[in-house]
């Protein structure tokens, strides 16, 4: 059938199962608004405030389902501003596809206006990008370019699509679906040697992150702790992959890590790393780190085995058929004097829980936790706020908890919560801090329009929370350029937008404002005022080790 | 594992596409790879172009950078060719002074190499000079005494010995 570019670019979405594009129209990509308005029926398309959001949504769309999310932007400046976006996406291995228009090829490389090289771009932040130069490649391009997205380590993809190749007609043939690459295990040799290695250890111990979400392999490892009898942490990706509540789970590892699972990690003789890195935040100075410990690491990526630290078994492969493999080799055993350190380790730990009344992070995630349900999905910004519900929070259910890792961007938080409950379903919680939100709080007018239920819990203190904190600790509280001072009355401000809230200054007004949030079907904010004192412990300090760790 | 710095030699086979070369060099800029020599040339295939390049590094490093090469979509094949197992040769043109005092010298040494001169003038010479990288350093290090006025190099290619070809055996 005889279809123009920007018709071949719906088609094909609509062949790969998506449903819902968010995005932000212009000059350079009108051709595909033309088309998603032809087919509004079948595809869903939500306009966010900045394009930046929008890429945000698709990239919280995509960690909630475990679908690519797709975004769409113009040329030039709305291709620019979906640069954060993709990196966000990039360091965290969510699959999205980004579409963005460009001027015609007759006009590339004149500086024509909106013209913007946004391949070369985006080339260090995409898992693989493409300029389409004929319509006839376009169709075979996207499906490829979904491919890439899902296979693998996933992460995005960008397309551009100049404006004459949307405008041309060419063949389109209906496709079904792209599957990802068939996933493959280790080596035979290869997983008898890291067997071995596990048999052998005394102390060992399960270090996870959001691979094993990617992979699905929960169940495998969870088998594979059983049998080693294995102590187990996760990074900040990994978190939502089991349960908190897991006996064998001591926590999230990192600066802002639990102590038991720091500590019980730097104290293993060989650390079974899966769908993990070894990233500066959960080593310290990797000099230093574990420099005595045998790591077993497995990763879809072969370029994070030996990248920051020298695995003794580095294995290439899916984790889940790796795993079924490993697993019948690993003997049943029982690690007494290792039970005793573990239980010790917590014990230690446990003496600095912050069991202080009223207004305290803890105290503030525990009541919003009454409030989220097994499909709720939980998403923050990045600071203080983040760390403090990573600790804090008690995870359920897989990638209910969505939160910025690798890139750390502040206000990705009102994009992703949208995303999150586009494609949940559901009314999704988003933590914020007052600086967080800042950046991206005119996509409330995004929420307003669309009717997203939303619950946006901001922890006011006031000041740039983390920064400030780094500036007590470590420049002897010399605040430069974090204590805030703005006068913005949130509550006003949702006012302004067509939403509602309020201002919180109790545990019980907190938790009547979350009632209150929860029954509505709109996005609702709530002010939660707290010290600008309150710090993020423990808190192991720049190439530090855990012998370093600050507890109070 | 090792942490001695060696010189590697790796040869790629990329898709022959617009802007591959920049997606390769884009990466061993972002990671700091310390790329000593690069060339890319046609092949065999129309298919694929090819890249050899060599660094400076230990085991984890060229680990690190074949994996990371291997990342890439639109890198096909991967070989790291060791001296043993390869014929390497590269090409230069070095522009000398010409005077009547070291005249003589330069000429001897050159014809020593088997340099080739390729343009003579009143103020100049050039000589084209193939081989081994070792043997164009060595004839750069005597040149040293006299005034070298340019020096030109292509950057190493190499070849497996034997009927192999990277296509039929590659580090993927």
């Amino acid at each position: 059938m005889l279809l123009s570019g920007s018709d071949i670019i719906i088609k094909v979405l609509l062949e790969q199962g998506c449903d819902t594009v968010f995005g932000y129209p212009g000059g350079q990509i009108l051709n595909v608004y033309d088309s998603l308005y032809k087919y509004k029926d079948k595809i869903r398309h939500i306009l966010t405030a900045h394009e930046q959001g929008a890429a945000h949504a698709a990239d919280g769309y995509a960690r909630a389902t475990g679908k690519p999310g797709v975004v769409i932007a113009t040329s030039g400046p709305g291709a620019t501003n979906l640069v954060t976006g993709i990196a966000t996406a990039h360091m965290d291995s969510v699959p999205l596809i980004a579409i963005t228009g460009n001027v015609a090829t007759h006009d590339i490389g004149y500086d024509s206006f909106q013209e913007l090289d946004i391949t070369g771009v985006t080339l260090p932040i995409t898992k693989h990008n493409y300029f389409v130069d004929t319509p006839e490649e376009l169709a075979d391009t996207i499906r490829e370019a979904f491919r890439i997205a899902i296979s693998g380590r996933p992460g995005p993809v960008l397309i551009d699509v100049p404006k004459d190749v949307q405008t041309a007609f060419c063949e389109y043939e209906e496709k079904p679906a792209v599957k990802p690459n068939a996933p493959f295990a280790a080596k035979d040799m290869r997983i008898e040697a890291a067997a071995e290695c596990i048999n052998s250890s005394k102390r060992p111990y399960i270090y996870f992150g959001g691979g094993i979400i990617r992979g699905g392999a929960q169940e495998e490892m969870l088998a594979l702790a059983e049998l080693c009898d294995a102590p187990m942490g996760c990074s900040l990706m990994g978190l939502s992959a089991i349960p908190t509540d897991h006996p064998r789970f001591l926590g999230m590892q990192g600066m802002h890590g639990h102590f038991a699972a720091s500590k019980a990690m730097e104290s293993a003789d060989c650390i079974i790393a899966l769908g993990v890195r070894f990233n500066d935040r959960v080593t310290g100075n990797r000099l230093n780190f574990a420099k005595n410990t045998k790591i077993v690491h497995i990763d879809i990526d072969g370029s994070e085995l030996s990248k920051s630290l020298c695995d003794a078994h580095g294995l290439r492969a899916d984790l889940k058929c790796t795993l079924q493999k490993l697993i019948p080799l690993i003997k049943q055993t029982r690690h007494i004097k290792w039970r005793e350190i573990i239980s010790e380790i917590r014990a230690e730990g446990e003496k600095f829980t912050d069991d202080r009344s009223g207004m305290t992070p803890k105290n503030i995630i525990a009541t919003l936790q009454k409030y989220v349900g097994d499909n709720t999905p939980v998403i923050t910004d990045v600071g203080q706020h983040q760390m403090w519900t990573a600790q804090y929070l008690v995870q359920k259910t897989v990638r209910r908890f969505i939160t910025s890792g690798g890139l750390g961007t502040m206000g990705f938080g009102m994009g992703a919560a949208m995303g999150a409950a586009i494609g949940c379903g559901e009314r999704a919680i988003l933590v914020s801090g007052d600086g967080s939100f800042g950046m991206s709080l005119h996509e409330l007018a995004t929420a307003v329009t669309y009717s997203i239920p939303l619950t946006i819990l901001i922890m006011n203190n006031g000041v740039l929370g983390m920064v400030h904190q780094w500036q007590n600790l470590f420049f002897d509280k010399r605040y430069s350029c974090t204590e805030l001072d703005r006068k913005t009355d949130f509550v006003k401000l949702a006012e302004a937008f067509g939403a509602s809230g309020e201002t919180v200054t109790t545990l019980s007004q907190l938790d009547a404002a979350l009632a209150k949030a929860s029954s509505g079907a709109s996005p609702y904010i709530i002010d939660c005022r707290i010290s600008k004192d309150e710090l993020v412990f423990p808190m192991r300090p720049p190439e530090g080790s855990s012998d370093d760790i600050i507890l109070k | 594992m090792e942490n001695e710095t060696m010189r590697y030699t790796v040869a790629v086979l990329v898709l022959n596409k617009f802007g591959v070369l920049n997606r390769v060099t884009s990466m061993f800029r972002r990671r700091r790879f310390n790329i000593s020599a690069l060339t890319v040339s046609e092949t065999e295939s129309a298919e694929y172009s090819r890249i050899t390049v060599r660094f400076d590094g230990d085991e984890l490093n060229k680990e690190q950078l074949i994996n990371q090469l291997y990342k890439l979509p639109d890198v096909c094949y991967i070989r790291e060719l060791s001296e043993d197992n390869s014929v390497s040769s590269e090409l230069m043109l070095i522009k000398m002074e010409n005077n009547t005092e070291t005249r003589d010298d330069i000429l001897t040494a050159a014809s020593a190499f088997d340099a080739k001169t390729v343009e003579y003038s009143r103020d100049a010479m050039v000589f084209e000079l193939t081989g081994s990288s070792r043997k164009i350093d060595d004839f750069i290090d005597l040149m040293r005494d006299y005034t070298i006025l340019e020096i030109c190099r292509t950057g190493i290619v190499s070849l497996e010995k034997g009927s192999t070809t990277i296509r039929k055996v590659t580090n993927l």
